[in-house]
């Protein structure tokens, strides 16, 4: 969602330097670079207050209604989360190595990071559809014939509120839906990307809009750190 | 450069290019600032017709005029449209749009094809309102509060709260432009120290848009999902907590007050020491309490929730704070009247707002001292006291202060004087007919009548004839500036380059300006606010 500086030409560009990329109202390349950088870091804060709003919720009703969070939790599939957090890391690393590319303009290099890194995207989005239709197919999912009851069962020791594990359940799907809906976003920013590369957009000069995809990338990764453990790790100890 | 310009007359952003193509599709801020002008005037008068409905079914104690449905649905949308589609763009997307970049001597803002998105979301969230608002409208009150909104009310929330959603954005992207272009673009020489206290207002208020309207815009997506599929977040029957919306709400909700009010506050610091011919009183002060109520403003939202159940401790920390947010307040206060202690003081039209926002914002700010006191609160809590509260900040504040800067600046927006005569007469209308409308409304609260009621006892009426007599006063005051600032298009007197003799990068280039602001990137070698070296402006030395 930032400003794609270079991605086309103004009516109004004024030509004072021989620089394609540069709009017409910087007066130069570094300047513009770093507005452009600075707008994505911004954007980034207004995303973590975004998130910040379920954040907060989850938060509270955790510590109402810990037994059920701990055995809605322990209902979700532990490792294809852990798989999936390693999906994204890895993702993470082909993203930071493509600004590398860029940076010392090897082109080829640079395609095969940002396919590398879609690839690793739709993986993950792959994962996690799985474990959403694994978790209908469990009754899970709010309002779609929801029911706890099987975790009543499993968990005979605990004091399970079919509503509560409800809840967790809801902002669950809140939580993950809403990521999974950044990382569409991030997927089809990164094909942009791409498309750019292939165009040989980019130089050593000239590369900020690998960087600032690159932010974006890395933010909805670390959100993803976040939640894996705030949602499959709550009680993991055997037997409790 | 593609501009066709006409021989006798010099370039500038109006007539660079031609063709409604050229404003759907432009990026300049100015052009932007005007489509957002157009747009928000609309939605203003959309607004302001809900509170016709309002205040013609209130001349009466009995219900009437509107059924008690209709009556629920016209305060509603009346509050929606007025905060969330007039109130809150008003100033930053219309004055900060076209001046920000000028005062900090930059050709544009920092991302003009996001400025232009914002716009059109704005559009899209606008357009769905109105569909919303034909089709049926929505009867939530504007603060959408749970469980009500979630599991009872059988009019259009969703489409409402998406609306707002959408808005939302557009606000966040504007305030995502002017961080980026304060930091980024500020001209050679322009330091922070330097600023012009519009540009230090704006972007205080850009740190509350960019963290605050996130939060209501997942809060309301929650509150959509709860709606559409039944979740049981926020109903207590099933284990949800309401007070956790209310929370979430006010955590925008309340710092949307100061979105509301900062800008104001920059345009009267910019008016003040115009025509008072004297630098500002304590700059760097005005310019850090702009600051202090950004951050202060986040830490007292739930001073809305005193009577909600929320505990007495965490109740008595959020009435603190909430007496601490009036210290910035106050600072602002003392040092525009010290500007004008001393100070060559001329009546024209901005001058007029300006000192008639001192005026009511100071009530207005001083009554939320009031309800910010946990006992008086439980009292007058719900009552029209705090409609006239909150009226006086956001339309003795706001919207005169929108009017003042809209006066102030509109040679520079239109290249042509406004009438002068006609402008203190609506200037002077507005005040009275403010003032009639909103002050019977705190009497009436404070002896009882609770808000959102559509009868009432017999014995309130003198007071709600009153307000509306007021506010067919003020009505006129508004429709007035249309007229004259319209006619002045064709018919005013052609605006010089400085009308005002005012310090501040925008007056230092063609009025209306051209398409990149300056001829050259200014060098600022000079303080803000030097009116001590500035000639007497022709116009008023006549009447001083």
């Amino acid at each position: 969602m930032s400003d794609r500086a270079g991605l086309g030409d103004s009516p109004l560009v004024v030509e004072h330097e021989a620089r394609p990329e540069l709009r017409h109202h910087f007066a130069d390349v570094v300047q513009q670079r770093n507005a452009a950088s600075l707008g994505m870091w911004v954007f980034l804060a207004t995303e973590i207050m975004f998130f910040g709003g379920m954040f907060c919720g989850y938060l509270i009703y955790r510590r109402e209604y810990y037994p059920s969070f701990a055995a809605g939790s322990k209902s979700l599939n532990l490792w294809l989360g852990a798989l999936n957090t390693a999906v994204l890391i890895c993702s993470s690393l082909t993203v930071a190595l493509s600004v590398r590319a860029s940076q010392l303009g090897k082109r080829r290099q640079l395609l095969w990071l940002l396919w590398g890194t879609i690839f690793f995207g739709l993986v993950f989005l792959g994962v996690k559809g799985f474990e959403w239709r694994d978790e209908y197919v469990h009754h899970h999912v709010p309002t779609f014939y929801f029911s706890a009851q099987d975790l009543i069962r499993e968990n005979p020791n605990l004091h399970i509120d079919p509503q509560a594990t409800k809840i967790f359940y809801s902002l669950y799907f809140s939580l993950t839906g809403v990521h999974a809906a950044h990382m569409v976003a991030g997927i089809g920013i990164f094909a942009v990307i791409t498309f750019m590369a292939w165009k040989g957009k980019f130089t050593p000069e000239y590369h900020t809009p690998v960087e600032i995809a690159g932010l974006y990338w890395h933010f909805v990764d670390i959100v993803w750190i976040y939640l894996f453990p705030l949602l499959y790790l709550i009680d993991r100890r055997p037997g409790a | 450069m593609a501009t066709t310009a006409v021989s006798s007359e010099r370039a500038n952003y109006l007539n660079a290019e031609y063709g409604i193509r050229s404003w759907l599709f432009t990026t300049d801020h100015k052009r932007i600032a005007l489509l957002y002008l157009i747009s928000i005037t609309a939605m203003f008068f959309v607004g302001g017709f809900f509170a016709l409905l309002i205040r013609l079914e209130l001349l009466t104690p009995a219900g009437d005029l509107l059924t008690a449905d209709t009556y629920n649905k016209a305060f509603s949308m009346h509050g929606q449209i007025m905060v969330f589609f007039f109130l809150v763009p008003s100033i930053p997307a219309v004055l900060g749009n076209f001046l920000v970049p000028m005062m900090v001597g930059a050709k544009d803002l920092a991302f003009p094809r996001i400025n232009l998105l914002s716009w059109y979301l704005y559009i899209a969230g606008a357009g769905l309102y109105i569909w919303c608002m034909m089709s049926g409208g929505v009867d939530t009150g504007w603060t959408f509060y749970t469980p009500f909104s979630s599991l009872f009310s059988n009019t259009h929330v969703v489409e409402a709260a998406m609306a707002i959603f959408i808005a939302g954005f557009s606000t966040i992207l504007t305030g995502l432009n002017f961080v980026v272009t304060v930091h980024r673009m500020r001209a050679p020489g322009m330091t922070w120290s330097r600023l012009p206290l519009f540009v230090w207002s704006h972007y205080a208020v850009s740190l509350i848009m960019l963290l605050a309207t996130p939060v209501i815009a997942i809060t309301l997506l929650l509150m959509v999902l709860e709606r559409a599929l039944n979740l049981g977040i926020f109903d207590a029957s099933r284990g949800g907590d309401p007070v956790l919306f209310q929370h979430l709400f006010w955590f925008y909700s309340h710092p949307a007050v100061y979105i509301m009010i900062l800008p104001s506050m920059g345009v009267v610091s910019e008016i003040i020491p115009c025509f008072s011919r004297k630098r500002i009183f304590g700059y760097s002060f005005v310019a850090m309490s702009s600051i202090a109520i950004a951050v202060i403003g986040f830490l007292v939202w739930a001073h809305h929730m005193f009577v909600a159940g929320i505990s007495l401790y965490s109740a008595l920390v959020f009435s603190f704070l909430s007496y601490l947010v009036a210290v910035p307040s106050a600072i602002k206060v003392f040092n525009w009247t010290a500007t004008m202690y001393k100070g060559s003081i001329s009546f024209s039209t901005p001058m007029l707002y300006a000192l008639g926002f001192i005026g009511l914002f100071t009530i207005g700010g001083l009554t939320g001292l009031f309800l910010a006191c946990l006992g008086v609160d439980v009292h007058v809590h719900d009552t029209y006291f705090v409609i006239a509260h909150f009226h006086y900040v956001m339309v003795g504040g706001a919207v005169l202060g929108y009017l003042g800067g809209i006066h102030f600046w509109w040679p520079k927006i239109a290249g042509r004087m406004y009438p002068e005569g006609w402008g203190r007469l609506a200037a002077v209308v507005v005040f009275i007919g403010f003032n009639l409308t909103f002050f019977p409304q705190f009497i009436v609260g404070y002896l009882g009548m609770p808000r959102r009621y559509w009868q009432y006892p017999a014995e309130y009426q003198v007071y709600n004839v009153l307000s509306t007599a007021g506010a067919s006063i003020l009505a006129v005051g508004y429709l007035l500036p249309i007229i004259y600032l319209l006619w002045s298009l064709r018919y005013g007197k052609v605006a010089s380059e400085n009308p005002w003799q005012a310090t501040g990068l925008e007056w230092r280039t063609a009025s209306p300006p051209p398409t990149f602001n300056f001829d050259e990137t200014p060098e600022v070698t000079w303080e803000a606010y030097e009116y001590d070296t500035m000639p007497l402006p022709e116009e008023v030395t006549l009447e001083r």
